[in-house]
């Protein structure tokens, strides 16, 4: 079953951040990433660009509207994410609270609607015709 | 043999409509061919037969998936022993109280699921309309389903953190029916028997101290719910309560889990409060009750659970060993901070020092703001009271 880690982080924490304390969280992070590789968990992983850098778009009545950013403000934003293959919600949990950020931020894990196979409809309709 | 049920068929409502028509079938066959050797194998078998039939009927009415129906098929022998029953209710117990649930859902899961109280009985001890607790469950069943919660016994790298989930859903259960006034506590009342049943279930099936140590604690406090309000339903304090109602074999048997648990040396905040509730159970009356071990194991609790009611406690034990003045200046030194101004009991129990201090204009303060704070009616009842009686003997 696949769930996403959301990562929420505080972007202006990492502004101030001094050089070695950011390079250890990156050697944190590419050896998480390698350890969720070697243990099959690990489908994709990004780092995101800083919130000011996202647009938003909304398509009302037909028009479409573009805007600069979310528009909430939180303290926490969408930093970056992993999308991974887990057993059950534990096993997705323990992958989860090794992410790096976890002890600065939070870690959100939402599980990925899975839709049945598509060869669904033929056998409904010979079912049907059966019956 | 719900919780084998659920393990095997992966569903709640599945399970409960099957052991249903289970019990149905065993109704009519049973009476023509008498009841079989192992009644509850052949419940869970049979049950496992009805949840298959189900399924197939619904996929020949509907368009749905057929793997379902393969996978309960393929799956092994249903019932092994009695051993794997209990290794279910286990189970059953730590993904209903699974932190990834909503606390509220996960006391009203586990009461439905694990003590087999209907939806309407839960509602009605926990003052909920049945709607809203009925929505709450089916929204906890969707996570364990779409969130695809393990049914499983946690690993022991994970045991303390999903077993502190489990005690605490345990004893929320026990205070809801043991804080409720009496009056229309019937029900509520209910609850802490239930809180107990569940916590000898859980002690049965992992004895670890600290499951042993809220057992107690919740017995401990059980046995002096007849000495706890009068006739009325008025609250009668501990130093006041007529000891001799006191439940003698449940203070016994209280006492001896405390000390197995205290054996182990891995006890915890729930251990250390049974103790201080046995050393009060064990004590003739109030006066000769031994208030410096009292304080000496709030000190304890305090280091290892500290939190302002906790501090609360410890001060009204000191109050009792060293004089009330001392326990009044420790009261105040936890208000001055900003900490419970808002807790009605921290001013009662400061309107009782101020009180016994003869400081009455003081009391009769603090115990309006105690007044004010509090909704619960026996509480009001018994503080209204207290006022009336300063109020005498100081006419303003």
């Amino acid at each position: 079953m696949k769930y996403l880690c959301l990562i929420y982080d505080d972007e202006r924490l990492f502004a101030t951040t001094p050089k070695p304390e950011m390079d250890k969280m990156m050697s944190e992070y590419r050896a998480f990433g390698e350890s969720i590789k070697k243990s099959g968990h690990h489908i994709a992983g990004y780092q995101l660009q800083p919130i000011d850098t996202a647009t938003t778009l909304r398509s009302r009545n037909g028009k479409v509207s573009t805007t600069d950013g979310p528009f909430a403000e939180t303290k926490e934003q969408l930093g970056g994410f992993y999308l991974i293959e887990a057993k059950d919600l534990n096993d997705a949990l323990q992958v989860a609270s090794r992410i790096p950020s976890v002890k600065t931020g939070s870690i959100e894990v939402r599980p990925i609607v899975e839709h049945q196979a598509t060869a669904k409809p033929a056998e409904a309709l010979a079912g049907s015709s059966a019956a | 043999m719900l919780a084998t049920l659920i393990r095997l068929l992966d569903d709640f409502d599945l399970a409960e409509e099957a052991l249903h028509d289970a019990f149905a079938a065993a109704v009519e066959q049973w009476e023509t061919e008498g009841v079989p050797a192992n009644p509850r194998a052949w419940l869970v078998s049979t049950g496992r037969f009805k949840a298959i039939d189900r399924l197939r009927r619904d996929a020949r009415l509907e368009n749905v998936d057929s793997s379902m129906i393969d996978k309960i098929e393929a799956s092994p022998d249903p019932f092994r022993s009695d051993d794997e029953l209990e290794d279910d209710r286990l189970r059953l117990i730590f993904t209903c109280c699974h932190p990834a649930l909503s606390p509220d859902a996960r006391i009203a899961l586990t009461l439905r699921e694990v003590c087999g109280l209907t939806t309407e009985e839960v509602a009605h001890a926990f003052l909920t309309p049945p709607p809203t607790l009925a929505q709450r469950i089916v929204r906890a069943k969707s996570k364990i389903r779409e969130a695809r919660i393990p049914y499983e016994i946690p690993e022991r790298a994970e045991l303390p953190e999903r077993l502190d989930s489990v005690l605490h859903v345990i004893y929320l259960v026990f205070n809801e029916g043991y804080l409720a006034s009496s009056g229309e506590s019937l029900t509520r009342a209910d609850l802490s028997g239930e809180a107990i049943r569940l916590g000898r279930l859980v002690a049965e099936l992992l004895p670890e101290p600290e499951v042993i140590g809220l057992l107690a604690l919740m017995i401990l406090h059980d046995a002096r719910r007849a000495a706890r309000s009068g006739p009325a339903g008025e609250i009668i304090l501990l130093e006041d309560q007529d000891r001799s109602l006191w439940n003698r074999a449940q203070i016994d048997e209280g006492v001896e889990l405390v000390e197995r648990a205290i054996q182990s040396h891995r006890f915890g905040p729930y251990t250390q409060q049974a103790a201080i509730a046995a050393v009060h159970a064990e004590a003739r009356d109030a006066k000769s009750t031994d208030w410096r071990q009292i304080v000496g194991l709030y000190d304890v609790l305090l280091r290892t659970d500290p939190s302002p009611v906790v501090e609360l406690n410890r001060a009204a034990a000191v109050a009792m060993s060293e004089g009330p003045a001392a326990g009044l200046a420790l009261i105040d030194s936890i208000l001055v901070r900003g900490d419970l101004v808002d807790y009605h009991l921290a001013h009662a129990a400061r309107g009782d020092l101020c009180r016994r201090l003869g400081r009455v204009a003081e009391a009769i303060v603090s115990y309006e703001t105690a007044l004010r704070l509090t909704t619960q009616t026996a509480e009001r009842d018994f503080m209204t009271r207290r006022l009336e009686e300063l109020r005498l003997t100081s006419p303003r």
